[in-house]
């Protein structure tokens, strides 16, 4: 025990410290220390104003606890990146990069190339964000700079349930209204209208790549909207009185003012979109089609990764079948990551009271 | 008003554009509806009692029900919460009250990440570090794929909501000499609570109706399961399978099981909040 002398800071405290040779609990301390206020409070709690040993115990242990339970999500992304990485090690040795160009997947001849699925992922996600794009625009500049002010919580309420919706109930509604109206009305008019394209052509099954595209559409739309309503909001009000005054229509307004500004934002909404229909698994696993091929036209089947993961993993019998899936798995995880950090940076940079720049023009 | 002294182009671009906003809004609006009305519509004839409460039926044979999901989804959400809850709100604790430093920017970029790991994949990663250990198919794993899917929506939406909490709150208790721990768990914590609540809410509307994660985890079962060291079966898995089979009578309870299946989301939602609110009302 160090004497008084040693650290004169110490001197208010003195009082409070022990005799070494007897050590009370903190009660009986306290009750001698300060009888008179044990006196006058006896009900409430006495505190020590120094912190006591089971205090600091406490707090260290409490820290300790949360700061675990924070490691945990940096342990959980490593474990699974290190689970996937070592489940696909079979199929990335034995086909190295040609993986991602080889087109045949026949599991019984133990031949694997991703392709096809790449391909179908890449273009029902590019459908899905053609279809997707305009209309999260349109939602969020009508909220945000066109709307009565009592539509605006009810639209946004509204949008946000969209995304409330499981994804098995969009496959639900996709594969007993979505497929049947599409092959009965929209595909032969695409047909007829837009054939000579090749992007419209071949027999209208309803299932296919088409209606992959609009379902995920609609599963994107509360993502992007949600995240542009955040942005648009965001520029300064200033901005859109500055253009106003300059005698500009309201269109006018919002393209000058409103979007201009918001762009990077609006770019990083549309990543993260992105981002959620490449990962999407059931509502394209039950309208897709599930054949692994690369076709042109938009009414055929395809096949993504996500789906072919869902339909095979399960069946998948040998060691390399499913390494290669795992590695189907992995690219997932890993293209979603790429995309989900470009996109954080680009939503921080607008949202995070950067200023806006004014653009001369 | 001025716009007669603007142009006709621009004019006609100004409507135009407006309109197509419009237009637009309600394009998104129009599934919304959709698919409520047709859920509604298609589900609320094929709920009956034996639906909520019977085993599925063999194929061929009419009737039966999802009750085994039901109970089987209850469960797993359950195991998921467990899991999900203290480490979510843990972490949140950690970013808001501890960890305010680069480190702690770390931690939460990576749960942006982990919040973007696609459902399917996470599916593979609990099978290969749960299920492929334990050698079969359990409620147990899916749980373990749930709850860490909820994680992260739990942890900012605590962060957030405690940073809200006016910091006067905290050097107040500090100033009677409350210890740290007492201070997050007695003041802090409670002030912010209805948000956190809300949080934790959103995570479990989300992860409810998960099927890819529950594919190679839990499996599905077609018999009743009281241990959750067994596949068991799940509502949203059930639906699906119901879906993409050829049989009439299983769409129609597809259809019912997803009508259950929201209803059963909203009212778990909605009771916790009102208990959480009472419960709020009762201790001020």
């Amino acid at each position: 025990m160090p004497s008084p002398d040693e650290s004169p800071t110490k001197g208010p405290f003195r009082k409070f410290e022990m005799p070494a040779e007897k050590k009370p609990s903190r009660e009986t301390f306290d009750a001698e220390a300060k009888p008179e206020l044990v006196e006058t409070v006896p009900h409430t709690r006495r505190f020590n104003l120094t912190a006591g040993r089971t205090t600091l115990i406490a707090d260290g242990v409490f820290r300790w606890a949360m700061l675990a339970c924070a490691l945990s999500i940096i342990a959980i992304v490593i474990l699974i990146l290190t689970e996937l990485f070592s489940k696909s090690k079979l199929s990335i040795a034995k086909f190295g990069f040609s993986f991602f160009l080889g087109k045949v997947w026949d599991p019984v001849a133990g031949d694997f190339g991703a392709f096809p699925f790449l391909y179908g992922t890449i273009v029902s996600s590019l459908l899905a964000l053609v279809i997707a794009v305009p209309l999260s625009l349109g939602v969020a500049v009508f909220v945000t700079e066109m709307c009565p002010r009592w539509l605006r919580t009810p639209i946004s309420f509204l949008v946000e349930l969209l995304a409330a919706i499981p994804s098995v109930i969009y496959g639900l509604w996709a594969v007993f209204v979505l497929a049947p109206l599409l092959r009965d009305y929209v595909q032969p008019f695409l047909k007829k209208a837009l054939g000579w394209t090749g992007f419209f052509e071949g027999p209208a099954y309803g299932v296919g790549m088409l209606a992959a595209g609009i379902i995920l559409a609609i599963m994107i739309v509360p993502i992007i909207a949600s995240i542009t309503r955040e942005v648009l909001v965001s520029v300064p009000q200033h901005q859109r009185e500055a253009v106003l005054a300059l005698g500009a229509t309201k269109w006018e307004m919002v393209r000058m003012a409103v979007l201009r500004n918001a762009r990077a934002g609006i770019l990083g909404a549309v990543i993260l979109g992105l981002g959620r229909a490449i990962g999407e698994t059931m509502a394209v696993t039950m309208v897709i089609g599930n054949r692994a091929e690369v076709a042109k036209s938009l009414f055929a089947p395809g096949y993504t990764m996500a789906s072919v993961i869902a339909n095979e993993f399960s069946e998948a019998t040998d060691d390399l079948y499913l390494s290669a899936l795992v590695e189907i798995g992995l690219v997932l995880m890993l293209v979603t990551l790429v995309i989900n950090v470009c996109a954080r940076l680009l939503v921080w940079s607008i949202t995070r009271g950067t200023p806006a720049r004014v653009h001369a023009n | 008003m001025q716009t007669k002294h603007l142009s006709l182009r621009r004019r006609l671009t100004n409507y135009v554009m407006t309109g197509s906003a419009g237009l637009a809004a309600a394009l998104v609006l129009a599934p919304l509806i959709a698919i409520f009305s047709y859920l509604v519509y298609k589900g609320i004839g094929a709920i009956n009692w034996a639906f909520l409460t019977q085993l599925p039926k063999p194929v061929g044979e009419i009737g039966g029900g999802m009750g085994n999901g039901i109970v089987g989804s209850a469960v797993i959400l359950f195991i998921g919460s467990l899991i999900g809850v203290p480490l979510g709100v843990g972490s949140g604790i950690y970013l808001s009250e501890i960890g305010r430093n680069k480190f702690s920017q770390v931690i939460r970029f990576t749960a942006d990440v982990l919040n973007g790991v696609p459902s399917i994949v996470m599916g593979i990663a609990v099978y290969a570090l749960v299920v492929l250990r334990q050698g079969h198919f359990s409620a147990l794993s899916g749980g373990v794929a749930l709850g860490i899917m909820m994680v992260p929506t739990i942890a900012r939406t605590t962060e957030e909501m405690l940073l809200m909490v006016p910091h006067s709150v905290r050097e107040a208790a500090m100033g009677l000499g409350v210890s740290q721990w007492r201070t997050t768990m007695s003041i802090t914590l409670p002030s912010a609570a209805s948000g956190v609540i809300t949080g934790i809410m959103l995570a479990f509307a989300r992860v409810a109706g998960e099927t890819a994660p529950l594919l190679f985890t839990a499996f599905g079962n077609q018999y009743w399961n009281r241990n959750p060291d067994q596949p068991t079966a799940a509502l949203p898995l059930q639906i699906y399978t119901y879906a993409i089979s050829p049989f009439d009578d299983w769409h129609r309870q597809a259809w019912a099981g997803a009508l259950v299946l929201i209803v059963l989301i909203v009212a778990a939602v909605t009771l916790v909040r009102v208990a959480a609110s009472r419960g709020r009302m009762a201790s001020a």
